[in-house]
């Protein structure tokens, strides 16, 4: 079953198409890939399902929902979270409180039941903060709760992205280049938490990702990016060995 | 009680107190949406001045009782600031600097012009109904309410709009809707402090809420510290203090003012209180007697 | 009538033009608004008054006297005031040291002159011509012909110079620039000499025009040259020019044809009706924010 299908995105900006007619469809619980030269648009197409971007073509839909036209904390209540490239932390406020802002799509309580501190929504603050502990300690960031977002290491602010978004219970979770910066011994606990995300929440991932090591050993399907156009998509196996893929990309690398 | 204070505190230091109160007020309004929401908003005068004209046309003119006149201005103010932030707060930064300026302008012009306000002699003889322990009684009101707000769902929101607004949206956060809520809540502090000010002062003109006002306020929540109610609170207390101790250099008094805001800044960029917490001062503390332990060993 | 109002419009406007180009320039390198920028066009029209009146200098030496002595103020305040802050603070710490700023500069003058007005003297003979129905003062000649030539002159020094180039590349990206080699720091300091001569001559002509001048005069002046440049799009140097005019232009009609007791609040009303309808300004460009 997809859960979500792209048809036909097109994207530009001025003059520069950055997509040009991309299809995908991505499966419940698959671990998708897509992977492409700097610039080739991956970034752009995470912005566009997350409606940052409204695509200049195309649809984007999700559970058979059209997305288009959705406002992007519209879009996160659907159940989709992500992480950024560019990491985007709130700075100032504690990781704590960075995973339980990340709840927000999710809870209900209103100004006059924060304010008068009412039962309902003093019940829902007990489960945020469960909630946020339970992610931390499964991201491994259960000590560093009080500190400051923007005082933690490069990995450990990536990781913290990744358990912000998670706070979101989302079914579909992108990553945009979780693994950059990242030493090898942090990219193995990394590729370990996303199978266990995965597995254990039966979610759908959609993973950015420059290291083909990571891309290849995880992803069960990918799709290749080059200048905004769709080159190759498959498994893993079939996609290393496309001929336009390895002159475009991986020939490049090797 | 009040009989009892003003029998005890000297009249000059009992008026202090009384502008201290009300600025705090005014100043933790601004605080939701500039400091937590990191709205920059220069025009806070302007909705104080809607709330001191509209409760004290409420007392002078229809006669209603003292809180229902506060109640009306806070409200009044509270409904301009949703009217004008709904399509406002859409905009980036420094053009709802400006906006907010140009509202506030706008607005003082009006009154100028007003005739059941007196027009730009004023409203004089409004009855003098704030007093020290309403003032007081309000500001702990105002800060035991705001510590709730801050400290759950929605302030978070707020504060994550300040941060990273992109980042507060993908994390479901209808970041215009609230906005507005910041600005509306603000708004009706500042009609409240309005309020209040009017029935203290006996008399209000438009020039008392002109542009340099707004700016008053401002600075008070950025000395203090951006998105703190402490350093809010300080920096009212500090910003009301400091005109008054400034008056032994006499005519000089404005010029070390604005000196002293650019020597602030330049020490204290993020405000006196801005990134102070108390988890940080322990943690150094513990630092410390850990690095003691250890040189003794 | 209507050409008589859009003459005298025309001539207010191209004031704001004068003083909005200084806010546009700082903005779009440093993205600060330089709120002490008023208090440098009143200072300019002071010291041009002082030159006139103490040194019976001519009035054009007198101008350009008071230029460069607004210049080095205007290189003084970013040195002392905005420079420490760079890098460090939020863009609100920049703009309350701004204000700290706008605030000394105006007592000092205060203390200095006093708070009452001053005229300047009758140094230029002023000729009104009849044109037609048109009533043009040689007074508003000299107005509209010196702002232009410093309109233009700004425009071929920002495009034409290697000076321009470096500015022009600083208000891009600061970082990238300062990776190519270019000194920032003095292209800052540069620019907010040139943004404060040109308020500097703003404010000598004003002051001549209205035949005012006092220490509180850049207040207002200096939030409705900043309502123009963001009408007409902050950072765009031709904005700000269509800014300012459009502001001015628009207020004296306003003026004319409506009220004259809500003056002030005409430039503001037109500036959030605009912001509403196009928030990006008259000559901005609406990006898609790259994330
Ligand atoms: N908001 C924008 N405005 C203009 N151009 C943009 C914008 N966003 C992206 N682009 C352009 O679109 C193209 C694709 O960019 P995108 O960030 O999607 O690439 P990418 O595949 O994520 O690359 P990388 O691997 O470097 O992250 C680039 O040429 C980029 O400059
Ligand atoms: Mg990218």
């Amino acid at each position: 079953m997809a859960i979500l299908q792209l048809e036909e995105i097109t994207m530009e900006f001025g003059g520069l198409r950055a997509l040009d007619v991309v299809d995908i469809e991505v499966k419940e619980q698959q671990i998708f890939g897509i992977i492409g030269p700097n610039g080739a648009g991956k970034t752009t197409l995470f912005n566009i399902i997350t409606g940052i971007y409204l695509p200049t073509g195309g649809k984007v839909i999700f559970k058979d929902r059209l997305l288009n036209k959705m406002h992007a904390w519209d879009v996160a209540r659907q159940g989709i979270g992500r992480t950024f490239q560019n990491i985007r932390l709130f700075n100032k406020l504690s990781v704590l409180d960075n995973v339980r802002v990340g709840s927000h799509g999710v809870s209900r309580s209103g100004f006059f039941g924060s304010i008068l501190g009412l039962p309902g929504s003093r019940r829902e603050e007990k489960t945020i903060m469960e909630k946020a502990e339970q992610l931390l300690d499964l991201v491994g960031l259960g000590d560093k709760k009080l500190e400051y977002a923007e005082n933690l290491a490069y990995g450990e602010q990536r990781r913290l992205e990744i358990a912000r978004a998670m706070a979101l219970n989302p079914s579909l979770l992108l990553l945009d280049e979780p693994a950059a910066g990242m030493n090898s011994t942090e990219k193995m606990g990394l590729m370990d938490l996303i199978w266990r995300i995965r597995n254990e929440m039966q979610l759908t991932i959609i993973l950015v990702e420059h290291d083909m090591n990571l891309v290849m050993n995880i992803c069960e399907q990918i799709a290749v990016l080059d200048y905004g156009r769709k080159i190759a998509d498959g498994p893993p196996e079939v996609v290393k060995n496309d001929e336009r893929v390895i002159q475009s990309y991986l020939g490049a690398e090797a | 009680m009040d009989a009892l204070i003003s029998q005890y505190i000297d009249p000059y230091y009992l008026r202090i107190l009384m502008l201290i109160g009300i600025n705090i007020i005014l100043a933790l309004g601004l605080n939701l949406i500039t400091g937590v929401t990191g709205q920059l908003s220069m025009g806070h005068a302007g909705f104080m001045s809607i709330g001191a004209y509209t409760s004290a046309i409420f007392s002078m003119q229809m006669g209603s009782p003292f809180f229902l006149s506060l109640l009306a201005g806070a409200m009044v103010a509270a409904f301009f600031g949703f009217l004008i932030g709904i399509p406002t707060l859409r905009l980036e930064g420094d053009y709802l600097a400006m906006v907010t300026i140009g509202f506030a302008e706008i607005i003082r012009v009006f009154f100028l012009n007003f005739e059941p306000g007196g027009k730009a002699v004023g409203l004089s003889g409004i009855p003098q109904n704030t007093t020290f322990v309403l003032v007081w009684t309000l500001v702990i009101i105002v800060i035991i309410l705001n510590a709730k707000l801050l400290n759950s769902r929605i302030g978070r929101a707020f504060y994550a709009i300040r941060e990273n607004e992109i980042a507060a949206e993908a994390s479901g956060i209808n970041s215009t809707r609230l906005k507005v809520l910041a600005f509306t809540a603000g708004s009706f502090l500042a009609g409240l402090g309005g309020g209040l000010y009017a029935h203290y002062m006996y008399f209000i003109r438009p020039q008392d809420f002109a542009f340099m006002k707004s700016i008053e306020l401002l600075n008070m929540v950025v000395l203090g510290g951006m998105g703190s109610i402490p350093g809010t609170v300080l920096g009212s207390v500090i910003l009301t203090l400091l005109p008054e101790m400034l008056r032994v250099v006499a005519e000089y008094r404005l010029m070390f003012y604005g000196a002293l805001l650019v020597i602030l800044m330049i020490f204290r960029p993020n405000g006196l209180l801005g990134d102070v917490r108390v988890y940080d001062l322990k943690k150094k503390l513990q630092g410390k007697k850990v690095g003691l332990w250890q040189s003794s060993n | 009538m209507i050409w008589q109002q859009l003459l005298n419009g025309l001539t207010l406007g191209s004031t704001y033009a004068l003083i909005a180009l200084g806010y546009t320039m700082v903005y779009g390198i440093i993205q600060l608004i330089n709120f002490a920028h008023g208090e440098i066009y009143m200072i300019g029209a002071f010291v041009g008054l002082f030159l006139v009146v103490n040194t019976g200098l001519n009035i054009g030496v007198a101008l350009l006297g008071a230029m460069a002595f607004c210049m080095v103020l205007g290189m003084l305040v970013e040195l002392i005031a905005y420079r420490p802050l760079r890098g460090r603070a939020s863009r609100l710490s920049g703009i309350i040291s701004a204000i700290g700023v706008s605030i000394f500069l105006s007592t000092l003058m205060v203390l200095i002159a006093q708070t009452n007005t001053r005229r300047y003297p009758d140094i230029i003979n002023i000729q009104t011509f009849q044109v037609g129905d048109l009533q043009v003062s040689s007074l508003q000649i000299i107005i509209l012909v010196v702002a232009t030539l410093l309109m233009v002159g700004l425009q071929l020094l920002v495009q034409k110079t290697r000076v321009g180039k470096a500015m022009r590349a600083c208000s891009q990206d600061l970082d990238a620039a300062y990776l190519m080699g270019i000194n920032v720091n003095r292209i800052i300091s540069f620019t907010f000499a040139i943004g404060s001569a040109l308020a500097a001559a703003g404010g000598v002509m004003v002051g001549i025009y209205y035949n005012a001048v006092w220490p509180y005069m850049g207040t207002m002046a200096g939030l409705k040259a900043f309502a123009a440049a963001i009408l007409g799009g902050i950072g765009s140097i031709p904005g700000a020019m269509i800014g300012g005019i459009t502001l001015g232009v628009l207020e004296i009609l306003g003026v004319a044809y409506l009220s004259s007791s809500y003056k002030d609040a005409i430039a503001f009303g037109i500036l959030i009706l605009v912001l509403i309808i196009r928030p990006q300004g008259i000559m901005g460009q609406k990006i898609t924010k790259k994330v």
